[in-house]
């Protein structure tokens, strides 16, 4: 008990001086994360889109296996992406393996299936709704998809939130692919991972609070969205 | 707007089915610029909306024609029509937004978008709820918006599905009065009824549907007076059965508080 009191001090304290290789792996983190996302939105939503807009054959099975994979465990991903990224896999001339691009694939991979699932979701059930007041005013399919996502932009939002809370917290992919290495690769989870096993609790846990801090923005702001999407245009 | 009314409208052995069952048989009607309010009766199940929903365009028919009388492309003929619906289907906007996203599919210059939406606005009593989010509006409210967004495109034609069935008299006598006023400025108005007293007071013109088929289209006063097919004089006679039956099965559209309003207004 005295040892995670003494861990949570001085990790306060930590925080509070910022000390330059905490601020360095929780960027590395953000920039990970963040371009995951983004990565992930660029290609969900056309997806997400696709699923929802128009039916075709396989369409459920596509549906099914999109939201199986919501739940893909990280360090599975992770080692899939490594057997392709390592020298002798498919994508080994690129020498990818342990960069920060290597983490942002496997992120990518994580993120996405999120993307597609919330997304087409919410994109559905509003095409559903108002399908016949667009069908009426005669709008076209580019014209009722802006009005789709654009009236759906709180829900998409929530998605995105939702696929970088993923993507941030997940610590068996990134290392695995990143291989954990000092100034390159190392960020938040893995350096947590590390210094536990190595008993620094302290760096551990300071870093612990910063992720949960994180977390707890990233929920703030899904809760601040969703409530000023209400207030807004009253969903 | 300005060009030519697409009508008459003519159907010519328009057949429906909805999961193996015909909804619509043999329908062949026209519907022509006069007389100006046609209002469609009949009992649930009928295929008035169905019908509604096939000459507007929202379903395709499975067999016969729909045909409009100007060769116009789609565009154009989509233009000229609009709909509104029992239950009002308004986007996440403000309410005069839900008018400037009408005007904008519509194709009207955009310089016209905020002086046609507040006109519109206005006329329907809307005016200060302007930047209200459109689905916090009261029911009553927001079936006006409704109306204003349908009207705002200048159609040629107006398709009601029953639009006030879940209001109060309060608010369904404005919304009666906005459609009169838009017949009034030369929109044809094509409208589900399922309340008598609504059609006796708006109605010129009665087509009285049963089972997918028209049976029965006469002026207003003589379908009143003496209906010529036995259902229709039944369906006339029984209102108060057959609306009392309406009320236990469709218990979430007609509520408590609208049947007891409609007796109200009988009296």
């Amino acid at each position: 008990m005295d040892v995670i009191w003494q861990a949570t001090l001085a990790s306060f304290s930590m925080l509070m001086t910022l000390d330059d290789r905490l601020i360095e792996v929780i960027l590395l983190s953000l920039r990970v994360s963040l371009t995951a996302l983004v990565i992930a939105s660029l290609i969900g939503l056309p997806i997400a889109a696709c699923l929802a807009f128009t039916r075709f054959p396989g369409r459920k099975i596509i549906l099914v296996s999109f939201n199986a994979m919501m739940g893909l465990p990280p360090v599975v991903v992770g080692l899939v992406v490594y057997l392709l990224l390592s020298r002798s896999g498919p994508f080994g001339v690129f020498n990818l393996l342990f960069t920060p691009t290597a983490m942002i694939i496997a992120q990518v991979v994580l993120v996405t299936p999120i993307i597609v699932s919330l997304c087409r979701e919410s994109l559905e059930s509003m095409r559903r709704e108002y399908h016949d007041a667009l069908r009426s005013l005669g709008a076209t399919a580019a014209q009722a998809i802006s009005v789709l996502v654009w009236d759906g932009r709180f829900t998409l939002a929530t998605a995105h939130l939702a696929g970088f809370g993923r993507a941030i917290a997940e610590v068996g992919a990134v290392m695995i692919v990143g291989g954990n290495i000092d100034h390159v690769t190392r960020v938040m989870t893995t350096t947590i991972a590390l210094e536990a096993s190595k008993g620094d609790l302290v760096v551990a846990l300071g870093l612990g609070v910063v992720l949960v801090l994180l977390s707890l923005t990233i929920n703030f702001l899904v809760y601040g969205v969703r409530s000023l999407g209400e207030a807004k245009v009253a969903s | 707007m300005t060009g030519a009314s697409p009508l008459p409208l003519r159907l010519e052995s328009v057949g429906l089915s909805r999961s193996g069952k015909n909804v619509l048989k043999d329908v062949t009607t026209t519907f022509a610029v006069d007389p100006p309010k046609t209002v469609i009766i009949g009992p649930n199940g009928a295929g008035k909306s169905l019908l509604l929903q096939v000459c507007h365009g929202l379903i395709s028919a499975d067999t016969g024609i729909v045909d409009w009388a100007t060769p116009q492309n789609a565009r154009a003929l989509s233009r000229a029509q609009a709909m509104v619906f029992q239950r009002p289907i308004l986007f996440r906007r403000s309410a005069v937004a839900n008018l400037i996203l009408a005007l904008k599919i519509a194709g009207f210059a955009k310089s016209e978008w905020r002086d046609r939406a507040d006109g519109a606005l206005e006329r329907t009593g809307l005016s200060r709820h302007a930047a209200t989010p459109a689905r916090s509006l009261s029911f009553g409210e927001q079936q006006r918006l409704a109306l204003a967004r349908a009207l705002v495109v200048e159609p040629k034609v107006l398709f009601l599905d029953e639009p006030t069935a879940s209001l109060d008299p309060a608010a369904a006598h404005l919304v009666e009065s906005l459609i009169d006023e838009a017949a009034t400025s030369g929109v044809k108005i094509i409208m589900i009824s399922h309340d008598l007293n609504q059609t006796r007071r708006l109605a010129d013109e009665i087509i009285f549907m049963h089972r997918g088929r028209i049976k029965e289209r006469a002026p207003a006063d003589q379908f009143f007076t003496r209906p010529e097919n036995d259902l229709a004089q039944a369906f006339i006679n029984g209102e108060l059965l057959w609306r009392r039956r309406r009320s236990i099965f469709d218990g979430a559209l007609v509520d408590d508080e609208t049947c007891s309003s409609e007796d109200f207004n009988k009296s």
